[in-house]
């Protein structure tokens, strides 16, 4: 909201320091964002007026024109039509800084000879003040103040923009505003004048109101003022509005506007001669009926919409918008004035069904007092009477079926340093609520506070220590170290995981995304199996867009963009990971909310690096993959399974099914080409995923702390044999038998090479291969001797044979 | 030899031509057998010297003095040899371009929000707060209902909500926009004291900028017990300030609406820029505490609301909020 801070004077004096003040505004909870400053800075140029204009002695379209500006007399040459004796006018000095028309620039002012006479000045218009485009005519001024007068304390002003919180309806209002003001600074407080003029003949008979719906709609007044004469309302009004931010139109207009923005309580007008017989009916919609809104809109309307008709039909959607039917025209002598109050949820939820957020519509949705409209219907009556000529009817019909009685609100003196941990003298309690309006009757234990008819905010004791609070400032507010017993600390197992693999991945050297959680369904569909396809999702009712209509059910769209994204950008080794959640419709639940599982995703696509960090011809493969998902698990001190599998998007053959103790836990395998190219992915890229709360579930002590085995005593003897395995042999079963032994604590994979065939080294079942296995020999109490060795020795290599088909090929 | 023939003993040319001998060498293992043959156990000094108690009496202390300058000379000689050769293999080597890069280590590391979340829960851990999370998914009910933002109230406009699509007749669903539902879902199954800290995403239906983001990552503080005041709110934020920003900050309020705390504040710390707005706080309103089974008249509590990217910019300098869910490593590397 803005308040033009000449308006916001008429009813509290200002402190010199504005910005001093907007900060204590601020700090009291009316934020100022910004205080605006309308008009120029107009250094030099002051008030003068008109003594004498004569034609210019060698030119017929120009004149000389003799000003007078604070006691001296200045002729200077002038082209305006407009230019006459009398008149004020904004009067530019030499030296002076003006906007050239043409260019929009500021200028000094230079003297010049203009057709043989020196003018050493200037009678400016609205363009050279940079007012409006306006430069045909000179800007005539309307103002009492005397010649001399620096031009920016006549014309322009500094605004204050506030951004509210919707609990201070009370202070969408000069007069709101202006309460804040005198309550933090204790100023007096002069109220706009609502008394009413010499009233003309009684309403009643003439005006009436009948409310059908009380719910929503809680009071409605009616008052009729004749004869009106629509003209431009005063140049002090348009100036106002306009500086608040709202078009002059006319007099009519302009007051309703003016009101609402001096008093917060919008207010409507009909065209009295409009509306049938004179009756207004306040109801719900019938279904269908229709309404044609001031901006030409036809609605249709439901019994949820409330409306203002008459006996023939809706005139108006109640707090939002009037109807074209009844509108103030050129032709309108008598209005018939609504000032009334609405359930604040019913006209919230009208406004934003039309897309009407109307200035209106958004105080009646923040809450205003029904004590109010009797006040703002006085001072438009008031206003319409002094600048529209009209005469206002004796009385007000007025329709208030349920009244609230006032609140009162007792508050023991300990509540206050009970919620602020400080206390506030007993006079700062009682300046900061006396001076916002509170009723206060005090004793020594309580106070009992009647509160004003404007702070609908303002229901229990809590709030009263607040508005004491934030008036007397919370600078002095100690900083109070936490005591107490600190609380019992239950685990979360899931987020412990979740850190942790973080950690792991990071030190396996991937960088960590975040990825949105929100994707488009054609990006799940291109990571789900066709016969997954048909589960139902989690679609956004209300989406940003098509992109980002569904909630996640996999990571991989996510981490396939980012690296897509950094490739595009000239990225040569791509290493990321993503932990997060994704979420899936859970049938079961008690409260319909979905699923929200936990994955961990890691990516590894481009090239290898040489030694001084450049892109070699070798690309990242599957095993650098691998090597980065078995840091992390043995980070976790689990050991995993890999099998060969089938997985959709992965390819086949180049993808493993990650299991612990019997359960499937994730898939690690080179991404198919053509799901990489659908998220931009020209490369071989590989990646992991991991489902962290089956994890949890096969393995749940894994972030527990690791029990310390002692270091062996006895030495060890290392053997390496060279295997001849075949074709779907895993090494990592051969390595698991060896390891079944109780007397080999290290077996490991040392050499790996086809005899045969084609293919590479790793990619299993494609040839037959010599298999390097090295096996440490070690017994926990003694050494063991060759005898021992041998015996272990002829064990495991019978088990080799028996359970994989692998012989010795050669014994180093 | 004859031990006992003086003429067999050490003769002084012997030692010099020996030294001479050693200069020549330059392998440690011919030095190695150069001392093997002068000074070794079976060295013709040695023997010499093993002999020196069978010569007469008269001669044995001149020759006695001989061999043991012979020996000196020849140790010396040795050591000499040896400091010359230690001192050559070191010289000898090729010089390093020591400016040269070492060889690349790969380098991975945690996102920007991960490490803020972690430095503010540790803030708050040091301080007794443990964390909790909740879901992202949410119930009206607990997003709003419960926290005093019924249906159609205007603080509503302030947090425009992603729903999900429904069965006709269910309770809706929609995606939390901020983390305050754990407030109520952990006063629901706890009693006082409660310290809590809980993170995660939350979403809000608005056009992205500089400074929005539709998914921000917020932090949930919440603390009841007797006698707490909101001088201990400015307590613990002070605390988690000089954690976060380092020493030497302060913490001002000033007055700001949240429906469910009442005072409510926005909370600024002091910058070398000036005042800089981090946070939404409160004291958890009264009705709440009611609502959850606490009496109000004994347990007061505070809440606060932090975003998480929000602190990220202010600690790294990041202008713009976009730059986290972007990914780029050229930024991702920088922290």
């Amino acid at each position: 909201m803005r308040v033009p801070l000449r308006w916001l004077e008429t009813m509290v004096p200002l402190p010199e320091d504005v910005e001093a003040l907007a900060h204590r505004l601020t700090l009291a909870g009316l934020e100022v964002t910004n205080i605006e400053r309308t008009g120029g800075d107009w250094d030099r140029v002051v008030v003068g007026r008109v003594l004498e204009v004569r034609p210019h002695p060698d030119a017929d379209r120009l004149r000389l024109v003799t000003v007078e500006k604070g006691g001296e007399h200045q002729t200077v040459v002038c082209g305006a039509s407009n230019v006459a004796a009398g008149q004020d006018i904004a009067f530019a000095p030499e030296g002076a800084m003006l906007t050239d028309p043409r260019t929009g620039d500021l200028r000094r002012l230079k003297k010049t000879r203009i057709r043989g006479v020196v003018s050493g000045g200037m009678v400016c218009s609205e363009a050279e003040l940079g007012l409006s485009a306006e430069h045909e005519g000179i800007l005539v001024l309307d103002t009492s103040r005397p010649p001399g007068t620096p031009l920016r304390d006549v014309l322009g002003d500094r605004v204050y923009v506030f951004d509210l919180t919707p609990n201070r309806a009370d202070a969408l209002s000069v007069l709101g505003v202006a309460r804040e003001v005198a309550a933090l600074t204790g100023a007096p407080l002069t109220p706009p004048d609502v008394s009413t003029p010499r009233p003309g003949s009684a309403i009643e008979g003439r005006a009436s109101v009948e409310i059908a719906d009380p719910d929503l709609c809680r009071r409605f007044t009616l008052a009729l003022i004749e004869d009106v004469e629509i003209a431009p309302s005063p140049a002090w009004m348009q100036e106002r509005l306009t500086a608040a931010g709202m078009r002059p139109i006319n007099n009519l207009v302009d007051i309703t506007n003016y009101v609402m923005l001096e008093l917060g309580q919008p207010v409507h007008a009909f065209d009295y001669d409009t509306v049938r017989d004179h009756h207004i009916i306040v109801r719900r919609a019938a279904a269908g009926e229709t309404l044609t809104t001031l901006d030409g809109k036809i609605h249709e309307l439901s019994p949820e919409r409330l409306v203002i008709a008459d006996p023939g039909g809706a005139i108006a959607l109640a707090g939002v918008m009037g109807g074209l039917d009844t509108e103030i025209t050129d032709s309108t002598r008598n209005i018939l004035l609504e000032v009334a109050n609405f359930e604040p949820a019913s006209v919230r939820r009208t406004a934003r069904a039309f897309d009407l957020l109307s200035d209106a519509a958004r105080r009646f949705a923040w809450g205003l007092p029904p004590e109010l409209p009797p006040v703002a219907s006085a001072r438009v009556c008031r206003l319409l009477a002094e600048y529209a000529g009209g005469r206002v009817a004796e009385g007000m019909v007025d329709s208030w079926p349920v009244r609230e009685p006032g609140v009162r609100i007792r508050l023991r003196r300990s509540r206050i340093p009970q919620v602020l941990g400080m206390e506030i003298p007993r006079p700062a309690v009682r300046a900061a609520l006396g001076g916002l309006g509170f009723e206060v009757e005090e004793d020594e234990e309580t106070l009992e506070v009647g509160v004003p008819y404007w702070r609908r905010d303002v229901r229990v004791p809590d709030d009263l220590v607040e508005e004491v609070a934030r008036i007397a400032g919370y600078d002095d507010l100690p900083a109070a170290p936490l005591a107490g017993a600190i609380p019992h600390h239950p685990p979360i197992p899931a987020r412990d995981l979740r850190e942790r693999v973080r950690d792991l991945a990071a030190e396996a050297a991937l960088y960590e995304v975040q990825t949105y959680s929100l994707l488009s369904d054609a990006d799940l569909a291109a990571v789900t199996p066709p016969e997954m396809r048909a589960a139902p999702l989690l679609k956004v009712r209300n989406p940003l867009g098509e992109a980002r209509d569904t909630l996640r059910t996999s990571l991989r769209p996510g981490i396939l963009r980012a690296a897509a994204r950094n490739l595009a950008r000239g990225a040569r080794a791509v290493r990321l990971f993503e932990v997060g959640k994704s979420y899936h419709p859970a049938s079961g639940s008690d409260d319909g909310r979905p699923e929200e599982r936990e994955a961990a995703v890691g990516l590894v696509v481009g090239v290898r690096v040489d030694r001084f960090g450049s892109p070699t011809e070798t690309g990242l493969d599957f095993f650098d993959t691998k090597a980065t998902l078995e840091h992390v698990l043995a980070g976790l001190r689990i050991t995993p399974d890999f099998r060969p599998a089938a997985a959709f998007g992965l390819l086949e053959g180049r993808t493993a099914e990650i299991s612990v103790a019997g359960s499937a836990v994730g898939v690690l395998g080179q991404v198919h080409p053509e799901t990489a190219a659908v998220f931009g992915v020209g490369q071989d890229a590989f990646l992991w995923e991991l489902d962290l709360t089956a994890l949890l579930e096969a393995a749940p002590g894994m972030t527990e702390p690791p029990a310390a085995v002692p270091l062996p005593r006895h030495p060890s003897a290392v053997e390496d044999f060279a295997l001849l395995v075949g074709p779907d042999v895993l090494a990592q079963d051969v390595v698991r038998e060896a390891l079944g032994h109780p007397l080999v604590v290290e077996a490991r994979v040392f050499d790996d090479y086809l005899l045969e065939g084609s293919g590479a080294p790793g990619e299993a079942g494609r040839a037959r291969r010599s298999l390097g296995v090295s096996v440490r020999y070690q017994a926990r109490n003694r050494t063991l001797n060759e005898n021992d060795i041998a015996k272990v020795r002829r064990t495991i290599l019978k088990r080799f044979k028996a359970n994989h088909g692998a012989v010795v090929r050669e014994r180093a | 030899m004859t031990v006992s023939d003086p003429d067999s003993l050490l003769a002084p040319e012997e030692v010099a031509h020996a030294i001479a001998a050693l200069g020549s060498l330059t392998e440690e293992r011919d030095v190695d057998a150069w001392r093997t043959e002068h000074l070794g156990r079976k060295s013709r000094l040695m023997a010499s010297l093993r002999a020196l108690g069978g010569i007469d009496r008269s001669r044995r202390a001149a020759v006695g003095r001989l061999l043991n300058e012979a020996k000196t000379r020849l140790g010396d000689a040795l050591a000499a040899k040896q400091a010359d050769l230690k001192a050559r293999r070191t010289q000898d080597l090729a010089a390093l371009d020591v400016s040269l890069p070492g060889r690349p280590l790969p380098a991975g590391g945690l996102h920007p929000i991960t490490r803020t979340e972690r430095a503010v829960v540790a803030a708050f851990g040091s301080m007794g707060f443990h964390v909790i999370e909740g879901p992202e998914v949410e119930l009206e009910y607990y997003n709003f209902e419960a926290l005093r933002i019924p249906a159609d109230h205007p603080a509503r406009d302030a947090m425009d909500t992603f729903y999900l699509d429904g069965p006709e007749g269910a309770a809706p669903l929609l995606l939390r926009t901020h983390t305050s539902p754990n407030q109520i879902r952990y006063m629901e199954r706890h009693e006082p004291p409660i310290r809590l800290i809980a993170p995660g995403r939350t979403y809000r239906n608005e056009a992205t900028d500089a400074t929005h983001e539709w998914m921000i990552t917020q932090t949930e503080v919440l603390a009841v017990d007797r006698g707490l005041t909101l001088a201990h709110l400015k307590g613990a934020l002070y605390e988690f300030a000089r954690h976060l920003f380092g020493e030497d900050r302060e913490i001002r309020f000033r007055c700001d609406y949240f429906p469910f705390v009442e005072p409510g504040v926005e909370v600024s710390i002091s910058s070398p820029d000036g005042w800089i707005e981090i946070l939404g706080a409160g004291m958890v309103h009264p009705e709440i505490l009611a609502n959850m089974g606490y009496d109000p008249e004994i347990y007061t509590g505070f809440a606060a609301g932090l975003g998480v990217e929000r602190i990220a910019m202010l600690r790294h300098g990041i202008r713009d909020i976009r730059r986290f869910y972007e990914n780029d490593l050229r930024f991702l590397r920088q922290f």
